[in-house]
């Protein structure tokens, strides 16, 4: 059939044009890969890999708990509340998340003291902005305040795929908004929220590496300033991206384990196992080579 | 119903419109300890809303419901009917149960769990005595042995009775029945019927809304029939159905079709 031998035909050219550039990557003298590997350890990356890590965390605890408080004021009754959060969801995901890290590390030049106190009354506390916007604080107020305007919307989103008829069976089954909202709504609307959320993670874990514009000395900015100094720029980018990979892998992998317990209940959902995705799994006849045209 | 002990519902006056639609226009009605009333009528014509404001899943415009004499959802301050804090309208629904149309049940938990849940949670319950009262529940509705499944593996008739079981689990004084049967397979209608008809027979007081008019026939100490959002006639089912007095009862039961004998 002329179907299948132009299929082959492209299965096989695919493949060599792969090996060509894997073998072009890998042999290539400019990647220098015993550089890659002098710096894959050092212990000067090994503190960006780290670095990086605790910004993600940071900022995505942040953005998480910014992202449930924006999410429950848009689904209250209140007005007020209502256009609030949609205010801040219209700022922080209308400008770019470099532009807001930027702002936050220049903050002393538009508020030069910082302080607590009356508005419009006096102060009880303050401090030079300098002082207390250092560059970390800046990156994780730059990452989480614009993460918070995403996770709203996953919350959100979540909060409403779950049926109406779950807060009335729990109402009338006499629990409170907090106890339905805890045991019943956000149980199950976690299936919703976390495949996104997952996303979410590895977006942040990459998108730490913006902060480097601010010299925070996370993984990308940690390979810069070694290649600033002996030149091996694309070695160490390499080392660079083989950490985020590792990392970002390791995420998928948590991903997947957290998808599987809040599938629970809903056998539908249960995603495949590795095996399975893989494509060595017994239970799967269809594999990228099967055909169903041999009839 | 007899004249000296006070209803154990006591439904007033009720009134609700959404924006110019009039679905209660003055509803009064009272249901005895031990009674079981079917509310029939056509779609639209108020019986779900009625039943809803009971538990005050809907608040009412005007009108009240007492519950074994305590009023639901307000209390009375300087003559003036004042909502309810949300934590003492949750401690009120706890003595009304409700069996949705779509069952309703937690999608993540198990049948057990999903009734050991508010007993544990609300009435704070231990967890043996609230296992022990649920698989007894379990056997009474005739589901030993799905205590682990979860509830979309079970069928739409075998849901809504573990969402009988759960209700059941509170210990109400009363249960609110919002068409049970309107969701399920033509097969599966019947069981949860049965169920329920056990239940009237061991004294439970039940305001069922339905469009089964055998089961009311058969079951209910009195038909309510309620169109346009009022009662246009009630009494025994003998009376109700089989010799409606009024013409929209009439033509109601004609479009229906009244069907064949009792349910089993």
């Amino acid at each position: 059939m002329v179907g299948k031998t132009l299929a082959w035909a492209i299965r096989i050219f695919v493949v060599l044009v792969a090996v060509e550039v894997g073998s072009t990557f890998l042999t290539s003298e400019s990647l220098q890969w015993s550089v890659v590997w002098s710096y894959l350890f050092d212990t000067n990356v090994l503190n960006g890999v780290w670095r990086t890590i605790e910004l993600t965390v940071i900022a995505m605890v942040l953005g998480c708990i910014i992202g449930l408080v924006l999410a429950l004021m848009r689904l209250s009754s209140s007005a007020v509340f209502g256009s609030l959060a949609t205010a801040y969801i219209w700022v922080f995901r209308g400008t770019p998340v470099l532009v807001q890290i930027l702002f936050w590390y220049n903050l002393a030049s538009f508020l030069p003291d910082l302080s607590i106190g009356i508005p419009f009354g006096p102060d009880f506390a303050s401090s030079p902005t300098n002082d207390l916007v250092t560059p970390l604080v800046a990156a994780c107020l730059g990452l989480g305040l614009n993460e918070g305007a995403y996770m709203s919307e996953i919350f959100r989103a979540g909060i409403l795929s779950v049926d109406h008829g779950q807060s009335e069976a729990s109402a009338a089954l006499g629990m409170t908004r907090r106890q339905a909202m805890r045991r019943i709504i956000v149980p199950q609307a976690m299936r919703v929220i976390v495949p996104p959320t997952g996303n979410q993670v590895i977006s942040m874990l990459k998108g730490t590496s913006l902060v480097s514009i601010i010299s925070m000395n996370e993984l990308l900015y940690t390979v810069q300033v070694i290649y600033s100094r002996t030149f091996e720029t694309i070695p160490l980018l390499v080392v660079a991206s083989i950490w985020y990979l590792v990392l970002t892998t390791v995420l998928s992998i948590g991903q997947y384990f957290i998808e599987r317990h809040y599938a629970r209940g809903s056998s539908r959902a249960v995603p495949l196992s590795w095996r399975e995705r893989l494509g060595r799994g017994t239970t799967q006849p269809e594999g990228f080579f099967s055909h169903q045209e041999a009839k | 119903m007899s004249a000296t002990s006070a209803p154990l519902v006591r439904i007033e006056g009720l009134c609700k419109r959404y924006g110019s639609l009039r679905v209660l226009d003055g509803i009064d009605l009272d249901v005895a300890t031990g009674e079981v009333v079917c509310i029939i009528g056509p779609s639209g014509s108020g019986k779900s809303t009625m039943l809803r404001c009971v538990n005050h899943l809907e608040q009412p415009d005007y009108g009240s419901v007492r519950v074994d004499g305590e009023l639901i959802g307000v209390h009375e301050r300087r003559g003036r009917l004042v909502d309810l804090p949300a934590q003492e309208l949750a401690r009120q629904r706890t003595a009304i149960g409700m069996v949705f149309q779509a069952f309703n049940l937690f999608g993540h938990m198990t049948v057990l769990e999903n009734i050991v849940e508010a007993p544990m949670r609300v009435l704070g319950q231990d967890r043996a005595a609230a296992r022990e009262h649920a698989l007894a529940l379990l056997e009474h509705v005739r589901l030993v042995g799905k205590t682990d499944a979860y509830p979309r593996q079970l069928s739409g008739g075998q849901q809504q009775r573990v969402a009988i079981a759960r209700a059941l689990a509170m210990r109400p004084k009363v249960m609110l029945f919002d068409e049970p049967t309107s969701a399920l397979d033509p097969e599966t209608v019947g069981e949860v019927l049965s169920v329920m008809k056990l239940l009237a027979d061991d004294g439970l007081t039940m305001l069922v809304v339905t469009h089964e008019i055998d089961f009311a026939r058969d079951v209910a100490d009195r038909v309510v029939f309620v169109d346009g959002g009022r009662i246009i006639e009630q009494g025994p089912p003998a009376e109700v159905i089989d010799h409606p007095r009024e013409e929209r009862t009439q033509r109601f039961l004609a479009r229906i079709g009244t069907g064949a004998g009792p349910v089993d």
